[in-house]
C-alpha cells in the first residue's frame, strides 16, 4: 500500500497537422501514421517507497503536471508503466467541479461522491470537514457567495477528509491565509507520520526541504537530477540562474552535503574563509566581529565584476546577503590571471545552528545577467550561543530591557486622571 | 471487461445518483414556483400537441373517427421520440460538458453516459407519467399490452446509448459531429411517421419509410397507446440488432480512445 512505481514511462501527444488527417488516419488503419508524437515525458524511471515523501521540481513545462495526471490516473501514459498501491488523493486543483449555485455542503456531498464515497460515509464525515473548514454558518450558503479563500478551504477539507494512502499535492496548496495554510500543512505532515506516501510539486524550497525526504528534478521530460532535496535545489537552482548551456557540477563534501558550482567561469573562486580576529574559525560566538574572505582569480578579460555572497539556514532558507554592486564597489576592466581578495566584515548577528555561505560571482547586480560563478555551499560555519542570554530565533537582536513596577491598578487611573 | 464498468458505476452509484439529482434541482433552481415548473412545461406540451391538432386543426386519422385520438397517436410517438433524442443530445456533449472533470480527477469515465441516460430518463417519467394521467382520465388506458412498454423502452435506450455514445466519443476528436448530427436528427425526425401515420404516403416512400429502424419502434408505442395492441416483435428486430452492434462499437471506440479522448479535451 502507498508505494508508486513508474517504469519506462512516456507520454506524447499526438499532433495532426489538421482534423482531416486525424479522420484519413482513423479511415486507414495499417497506413502510415499522420500525426508527429510530440514526447512531453520520456524514460522516466521512479520508485516511490511507502511512507516516503518525495518533492517534484522543474520549470514550467517541464512535465511535472502531466507526470502527476499519470499517476492520478486521469491520463494514460503511451508506453512504459505506472502502478501506484492503495487510494490516491490529489490535492491538484482545488475546488474543482464545485457549483456556485449549491451549498457548501451539497458541494461537499458531490466532491466527495467524486471520490467514490456513498452517502452514508460522506454523512459520517461531514462534522469533521465542517470543523476543518471552519468556515461558520457560510457552509448552507451557495458556494457562489464564498470568497476563493473559503473555497479553498471546503475543498481542502472534503480532499483530505480521509487519510489516503497517496497524497499529491500541487502548488495550488498556497492559496488561503496564513493561518489555513499553516493548518492544512500541519494535516499533510500528520498524514505523513501516519505513513502516508506524499508527493510534493512546488516550487518554494522550503516546503521541499523540510518535509521531503529525497526530491526529484524534472527537465525537458526526463529526470536530471534526484536525491537529498537541498542538494536537487541547488543544482536546480543553478540550472535555472547560469542557463541551461552552462556547465553546473556538484561535489560531495565531508559531512554528506553538496555544493553546487555553475556558471560561465570566466572568473572563479580560489579559496573562502572566515576569520575572527585574523583566524580562520568554523564555530563562531553570536555577535562576535568577522570577516569573510573570499580570493577569486580571472580566466579571461572582463569588463565587470560583482562578487556577493549569502547566508543561508541549513533548511537553504536565505539569512543575509549583500553584494559588492549594492556596496559600491564594482570592479571593472580585469585581465586574465589578475586575482583579487575581498573583504566583508560584519558582527555574526544569526542564532545559534548551522549555516552555509553561498557566492556569487557575475557580472551585473543580478546574478541572472552574466553568471561568472555561481557557488552553494563554498562554506560551512556554526554559530554557537556561550555568552549571551538564551534566546530564540534566527537572529540575535540583542533587546535591552527596562522594568518599572507601576503600583496598583486604581492608582494608575488616578494618575491618569490627574493628568491634564 | 464488462464486469468491471459495471463494478466501477457500482462503486460510484453516489456519484451518478448526485450528479442526476443536482442536474434536475439546478434547472428550477432560484425559481419561484420550484419543482412546478418541471411538470408544467410538458404539460403545456401535451395540451398544445392534443388541443392544436384534435380540436383546432380538425386532424383525424384516417379510419378512426376519435376526437381525441390524434393527440394520443401524435403523444405516444413525439414523447418517446423526445427521449430518444434527448439521450443521444445529451451524449453528444457529455464528454466536451465535462472536459473539466475528465482532466482533473480519476473516476470511471462510463459514469458520464450513464448519468446522461439517466437525467433523460428523469425528465421522460415526469412527461410520461402525465400522458398516463391523461390517459386515465379520457378512459383510454391500453390495459394490459401496457407490459410491453418496458421492453419497447429498454429496447430504446439500448439503441439511443450505443448511438450517444458513439457520436459522443467522436464528437471529441471531431466536433462537426455535433453539428452533423444536429441537423440529420430533424431529417430523421420527418423521417419517421411520428406526426403523420404511414397510410397516407405513397407506396414507394412507405416502403423507404420501413427501412429506418425507428419506425417500427414508434409505430409499435403508437399501436400500444392507440389501439392497445402488443407489438408485433419480428419487426423489430433490425433495432435491436442495430443496437446491439451500435453498442459493440460504440463500446469498442470508447474502450480504444478513452486514453487520447483526455489528451484531446
Amino acid at each position: 500500500m502507498g508505494h508508486i512505481r513508474i517504469q519506462q514511462l512516456g507520454k506524447a501527444y499526438r499532433q495532426y497537422p489538421s482534423r482531416w488527417a486525424r479522420l484519413l488516419e482513423w479511415l486507414s488503419p495499417g497506413a502510415r501514421p499522420r500525426h508527429q508524437q510530440k514526447w512531453v515525458l520520456q524514460d522516466i524511471d521512479l520508485d516511490i517507497a511507502p511512507g516516503e515523501a518525495v518533492g517534484l521540481v522543474g520549470s514550467n513545462g517541464a512535465g511535472k503536471s502531466t507526470l502527476l495526471k499519470i499517476i492520478t490516473g486521469t491520463t494514460l501514459p503511451t508506453h512504459g508503466s505506472c502502478s501506484v498501491g492503495g487510494r490516491v488523493s490529489a490535492l491538484l486543483e482545488l475546488g474543482m467541479g464545485f457549483h456556485p449555485e449549491f451549498t457548501g455542503r451539497q458541494n461537499v456531498f458531490m466532491a466527495a461522491q467524486l471520490q467514490g464515497l456513498q452517502r452514508e460515509e460522506i454523512e459520517e464525515l461531514m462534522p469533521a470537514i465542517e470543523a476543518f473548514a471552519e468556515i461558520g454558518d457560510a457552509i448552507d450558503q451557495p458556494v457562489r457567495t464564498y470568497s476563493s479563500g473559503m473555497q479553498m478551504r471546503l475543498a481542502f477539507s472534503v480532499a483530505t477528509a480521509r487519510r489516503p494512502d497517496v497524497l499529491i499535492v500541487d502548488e495550488a496548496l498556497s492559496v488561503g491565509d496564513a493561518y489555513f495554510q499553516h493548518k492544512s500543512f500541519e494535516r499533510i505532515r500528520s498524514f505523513r507520520r501516519d505513513g502516508t506516501t506524499l508527493l510534493i510539486v512546488s516550487h518554494d524550497r522550503f516546503a521541499i526541504q523540510s518535509i521531503c525526504d529525497r526530491a526529484v528534478l524534472l527537465e525537458f521530460g526526463r529526470v536530471v537530477q534526484q536525491g537529498d532535496p537541498e542538494m536537487v535545489m541547488d543544482y536546480y537552482h543553478a540550472r535555472m540562474t547560469a542557463g541551461l548551456n552552462h556547465r553546473v557540477r556538484q561535489e560531495m563534501l565531508a559531512n554528506g552535503k553538496t555544493r553546487t558550482i555553475s556558471g560561465t567561469g570566466e572568473v572563479e573562486v580560489e579559496s573562502v574563509r572566515l576569520l575572527e580576529q585574523d583566524t580562520s574559525v568554523e564555530i563562531i560566538e553570536v555577535g562576535s566581529e568577522v570577516t569573510l574572505e573570499v580570493v577569486v582569480r580571472a580566466t579571461q578579460d572582463i569588463s565587470q565584476l560583482v562578487l556577493g555572497f549569502m547566508l543561508k539556514d541549513r533548511l537553504g532558507q536565505a539569512m543575509y546577503g549583500i553584494n559588492s554592486y549594492r556596496l559600491k564597489q564594482t570592479l571593472e576592466n580585469i585581465r586574465a590571471g589578475e586575482r583579487i581578495l575581498y573583504r566583508y566584515s560584519f558582527p555574526m548577528r544569526l542564532g545559534p545552528g548551522n549555516y552555509s555561505v553561498s557566492l556569487s560571482l557575475s557580472r551585473r547586480d543580478s546574478h541572472l545577467d552574466g553568471s561568472y560563478e555561481w557557488r552553494d555551499c563554498a562554506m560551512l560555519f556554526q554559530v554557537a550561543n556561550a555568552s549571551h542570554e538564551n534566546f530564540v530565533g534566527y537572529s540575535w537582536l540583542g533587546a535591552e530591557l527596562a522594568v518599572e513596577r507601576l503600583g496598583a491598578a486604581a492608582e494608575v487611573l488616578e494618575l491618569r486622571r490627574s493628568l491634564p | 471487461m464488462l464486469a468491471r464498468m459495471f463494478q466501477g458505476i457500482w462503486q460510484y452509484r453516489g456519484f451518478v445518483a448526485g450528479s442526476v439529482r443536482r442536474e434536475f434541482e439546478s434547472r428550477y433552481r432560484g425559481s419561484m414556483l420550484g419543482a412546478a415548473w418541471t411538470v408544467l412545461n410538458p404539460l403545456a406540451m401535451i395540451l398544445v400537441y392534443t388541443v392544436i391538432f384534435s380540436e383546432v386543426m380538425r386532424a383525424r386519422l384516417p379510419g378512426v373517427d376519435d376526437r381525441m385520438a390524434f393527440g394520443v397517436f401524435i403523444c405516444s410517438g413525439l414523447l418517446t421520440w423526445g427521449l430518444f433524442s434527448e439521450v443521444v443530445g445529451r451524449s453528444l456533449t457529455m464528454f466536451l460538458d465535462n472536459a473539466n472533470l475528465l482532466k482533473k480527477l480519476n473516476f470511471p469515465r462510463i459514469c458520464l453516459p450513464v448519468v446522461s441516460m439517466l437525467n433523460a430518463l428523469v425528465n421522460f417519467a415526469i412527461i410520461f407519467a402525465l400522458f398516463c394521467g391523461f390517459l386515465a382520465i379520457t378512459g383510454r388506458l391500453p390495459g394490459i399490452a401496457l407490459l410491453a412498454f418496458p421492453v419497447l423502452l429498454l429496447l430504446q435506450l439500448l439503441f439511443a446509448c450505443g448511438l450517444g455514445m458513439l457520436l459522443g466519443v467522436l464528437n471529441v476528436f471531431f466536433r462537426d459531429v455535433g453539428q452533423l448530427f444536429g441537423i440529420l436528427l430533424q431529417f430523421w425526425f420527418w423521417f419517421t411517421p411520428i406526426v403523420y401515420p404511414t397510410s397516407i404516403l405513397p407506396e414507394s416512400i412507405r416502403r423507404l419509410i420501413q427501412l429506418n429502424p425507428m419506425t417500427p419502434l414508434i409505430q409499435s408505442y403508437q399501436n400500444l397507446f392507440l389501439y392497445g395492441r402488443w407489438p408485433v416483435w419480428t419487426d423489430l428486430l433490425p433495432l435491436l440488432l442495430s443496437a446491439l452492434v451500435l453498442c459493440v462499437l460504440a463500446l469498442g471506440l470508447f474502450r480504444s480512445r478513452s486514453g487520447e479522448m483526455v489528451d484531446e479535451l
